[in-house]
Parts: C-alpha cells; structure tokens; sequence
C-alpha cells in the first residue's frame, strides 16, 4: 500500500468525522467525533514524521480537553437544553456565506501556487524531538517563555476563580 | 510498506504474544486477587475447580458468557456496547512500547523485543493512560443511570488530576535519561544503576498515581459500591462487565510492567554478565524478559496487597491528595532532581531531598498544627 494511498484515506476520515461533529444531532455524539477527528490528524502528524506533535495532540486535546468537554456536557439535561431548531431564512444565509467562504478559500489555494518542498532540502528529522526543543528553546525562546507565563496566568486566574470565599458554605 | 515482508511478520508475531501473555496473567491474576484475599482474611479462597482452584478463571469466563447479555431500554445502544471495547483496546494498547527485551539472534535475523521502539515511548504510555478514561466516562454515559453517571465523572475528574502528578514524577525519569524512548531510559539504567535509588520520592509518587489510574482501591470511587451501587459497571452484564473488569487487571499488570521500565531497570537483573557468558546473548535475553514480567507481577502483588489492606478514600480527600499533596511533592522532586544533576551528585541529592522534605515536614508539624487534647 503506497503511503498516499494512506493519506488520501485519512483525510477523507478526517474530513467525514469533521462533517458529522456539526451534523450529529446529539452533543455527546459530537464529541465523539472530535475525539475521533484529533486522531485523525495526529495520524496525519505521523505521515509527516512529527511523532511528538502526535502524541501531544493526544494527551493534550484527545486525553484531557475532549474528557472535560464531555465531562460538562453530560451533566446537562439534554431533553431540556435543546437547541430551537433555526428558521429556513437562518439556514439558507448561513449555507451562503460558508459557500462563498469555501470558494474564496479554494481560489486563494490555487492564485497562491504554494512551492512544493524539494526532496533535496527535505530533512526528516525536523519533526523529532530534539529537534523541536532546541528550536523551541533558542529561536522561539521568547515566545515560548511568553506563553508560558500566559498559561500560568490563567492558571492562577482559574484558581482564584474556583477558591472557596471566607464565609461561603463548606458543602 | 510491504505487508507481508519478515519484519512485518515478526512483529506482529512478536505483539501476539504479548496480548498472549497478557491476557493470561490478567485472568489469572483474578484468581490470585481472591487467593491473596482469602489468605488475608483467613479463609481457604475458591478451591472447587481443579487442583487448588487453579480452573477458577476458565469457570468464571464460561460464567460470563453464559449469563444474559442484558441492555437498558433507555440507554444509548452502540455507545454502550463501545464502553467495554475501549477500556480494552486502551488497556491493551500500552504495551506496545514497553521494552521486554534486548535483541536476540534467531536464524541469523535479528528481532527486538519490542513492540514499537518510537523516540516519544514514554509519551505514548502518557497518551494511553489519558484515553483510558473514556471507556469508563461512555460506558457510564450511555447506561442512563445517575449512579453510572456519577460513577463516570468521579472517574473523570480522578484521571485528570493524577495524571499531573504522573506527568512530572515522569519529567524527573526523562531528566536522567536524556530520551523519551523507553529503550534509552532501560538502557540507561543497566548494571543495576535503577532509577529506585535515584527516584525514591519519585517512584511513590507514581506508584499512587498508578493505583488512581487504574482505579485500584483505595482510590477506586469510580465503582464505589457503598455510594454507588456498582459505579460505571452499574448496568453491565455478562462479558461486556466481564471486559471491565478485565481491563482493570490488564492495566495493573501494564502499569507493573511500565513501573518496572520506569523505576526497577526493565529487563536489567542481577549476574546478567554471567548468564551471557555461560548461556549465550539469546538465554539471557529471555531471561531478562522473565525478570521484567516477574518485576511486573511483583507490582500486581501490590496492588492487591494493598486493595485487601487500605479502606477506601472519601472522594474529597481523593482530590486533596490529588492537587495539593502529589502535586506540590512531584514539583519539588523535580527541581531536587534538576539539582542533583546540575552539582553532579544525583544520588545524594535525591537522599537528602527526602531527608530535608521529612524534616520540614517534621517541623512544620511541631510549629503549626496544634495537637488534639486528649
């Protein structure tokens, strides 16, 4: 089986379960899809050789994100939280912008010709991670540095926010 | 790719195997949980089916085949059938990586014992471990039952915070090994320098996350039969029940056997050089695979020494344990690691580390807690 044979099969997977995330009718089963759309792409970031990056996208958005999603979606009362089904006027300017959006995406794709990597400069070592920490950690040091200090704000902002005030009833 | 070329072969052969001898320790390890039981609480234990009971696993398997495979009216069919499944295939899945032997020399080709040698290994088992929720969190969704439910989101909410706690008694490893592979951090730790002396603060804090993931007593509240009748397994019946709990004792057999990688060398056992010299490179191998499992087995040994011992956490200080004690202790291993490593001496700073965390705690017990009046 040639390797783009794969390719071709994964993403029209990714692209199926990323169809029925919207078209599920039931939010759990929404989810499940998501679960099974990041997948889906971390299979695509073992096709380019960028093993971490899979497997971070697992731990990361398969493992914990996607079990708090579920984890607060099913302690809603399904049966009573609905969505109204939207009117046809809704549906049909909805159906129109995302066309439109659609082809000015596909028409950008094909004005801009992307090059096309060349097998010569191609290194397969690019997505390891050695190589990806010292990237992180030399050209993007300040970046990185940033957004960890951005993660640790919210971290501390989710504590506060989660802290039991003085006088709040102890259940 | 060629599908059927000998490396193919070989592995799958070689996975085979493992899922063999999995499968095998995991249903016989549900005969030595009631053994062990039955010794602690001086009882005799099942002893009707075969020689000393040793049928018992074949009895109870027929058992759950045969009992009425029963579905909810009102629960979500295919999501409650695809509970069990995926506490299975997660339960599985995780010993792909975990090294059960150097290489050996069968007919002039050379195999590994191994089965996928990725450079992220250790992240793998990360990722495992955080899907293995799901099965448990489906399962107990799709029963439509509020104690199924509860028992779901109890095991949530469990995975996720001890998974922290994991994460960085892991960091603390990868800084010794330089390497993500598991390979790398075995071979690091041959001749007997295991990871145990260095990590000692470091290996209980994984050895408690271990128990939390695996949803071992005493952190196993998921399926708390006090509060919840039978937690997620509420509905189940037949083989579907049979696959949970089945699952239960393939993810203590696993995370013995990631331990064992982890902290206790892997395959690496004392007198290798001997066996290899007298025995050849292949018997030694093998024996080093022996040694793995038997390290592993020792670690399902304790875990059921322990459910038979502990009572059961309340689900409040599950979480205190959780955030505000494994946390805080894996951080400080850590930065004690880092430390030890930066001065050189990694094996003197992890003593002294828990040294100073025992006196402070000490201390700080004499100045600030008041003591209860008798």
């Amino acid at each position: 089986m040639a390797i783009s044979n794969i390719w071709y099969f994964l993403s029209g997977l990714t692209l199926l379960s990323a169809l029925m995330v919207v078209l599920a009718k039931n939010p759990i089963h929404s989810v499940l899809y998501l679960v099974f759309t990041f997948f889906c792409i971390s299979g695509h970031y073992v096709l380019l050789n960028a093993q971490f990056l899979m497997a971070v996208n697992i731990i990361v958005y398969a493992g914990a994100i996607m079990v708090l999603f579920l984890f607060v979606i099913m302690m809603f009362d399904l049966k009573k939280n609905q969505p109204e089904s939207k009117s046809s006027l809704t549906k049909l300017a909805g159906s129109v912008v995302a066309g439109t959006l659609l082809v000015l995406f596909v028409a950008l794709l094909r004005k801009n010709n992307l090059p096309a990597p060349s097998e010569f400069n191609f290194k397969s070592q690019t997505g390891m991670v050695e190589t990806l920490g010292k990237i992180l950690y030399t050209e993007y040091l300040l970046p990185f540095e940033l957004i960890s200090i951005l993660f640790f704000v919210a971290m501390v902002g989710a504590v506060m926010l989660g802290k039991r005030e003085a006088g709040e009833r102890n259940f | 790719m060629d599908l059927l070329s000998d490396f193919f072969l070989a592995k799958a052969a070689f996975i085979g195997i493992v899922f063999a001898i999995t499968l095998g320790i995991a249903a016989y390890s549900t005969y030595f949980e009631r053994k062990i039981a039955a010794f602690m609480q001086d009882r005799i234990g099942p002893d009707r089916a075969g020689p000393f009971g040793i049928l018992q696993p074949l009895a109870d398997a027929v058992k759950m085949f045969m009992k009425e495979d029963f579905i909810p009216a009102n629960s979500n069919k295919w999501l409650f059938i695809a509970g069990p499944c995926l506490s299975m295939l997660t339960a599985l899945m995780t010993s792909a990586v975990v090294p059960f032997g150097d290489t050996v020399t069968i007919g002039g080709v050379t195999f590994d014992l191994q089965g996928i040698d990725v450079n992220i290994g250790i992240l793998w088992v990360f990722g495992i471990v955080s899907l293995g929720v799901y099965g448990i969190l489906i399962g107990g969704w799709a029963s439509n039952n509020k104690y199924s439910l509860l028992g779901a989101i109890r095991a949530a909410s469990q995975n996720i915070s001890y998974e922290l706690a994991m994460g960085l008694a892991i960091i603390a490893i990868l800084l010794f090994s330089g390497s993500l592979s598991t390979k790398a951090i075995v071979e690091g730790q041959q001749n007997g320098h295991w990871n145990i002396f260095y990590q000692p603060l470091g290996f209980i804090i994984f050895l408690i996350c271990a128990f939390a993931e695996c949803n071992r007593t005493p952190f196993d509240l998921p399926e708390c039969e006090t509060e919840l009748i039978g937690g997620y397994h509420t509905e189940y019946s037949s083989m579907k029940l049979g696959f949970y709990l089945f699952a239960e004792y393939i993810n203590m057999f696993i995370s013995g056997a990631v331990m064992a990688t982890l902290y206790f060398g892997g395959y690496d056992y004392p007198g290798i050089d001997f066996v290899t010299a007298q025995f050849g490179n292949n018997i030694a191998v093998f024996v080093g695979m022996g040694a793995l499992i038997g390290k592993a087995l020792l670690f399902v040994f304790v875990f059921m020494w322990v459910r038979w011992t502990l009572p059961r956490f309340r689900y409040d200080q599950l979480m205190g344990l959780g955030w505000a004690t494994l946390i805080p202790l894996s951080m400080y291993n850590v930065v004690v690691t880092a430390f030890g490593i930066l001065i050189g001496k990694p094996f003197t700073a992890g003593i002294v580390g828990v040294v100073l965390l025992i006196g402070g705690l000490l201390i700080h017990d004499q100045l600030f807690v008041k003591k209860k009046i008798a």
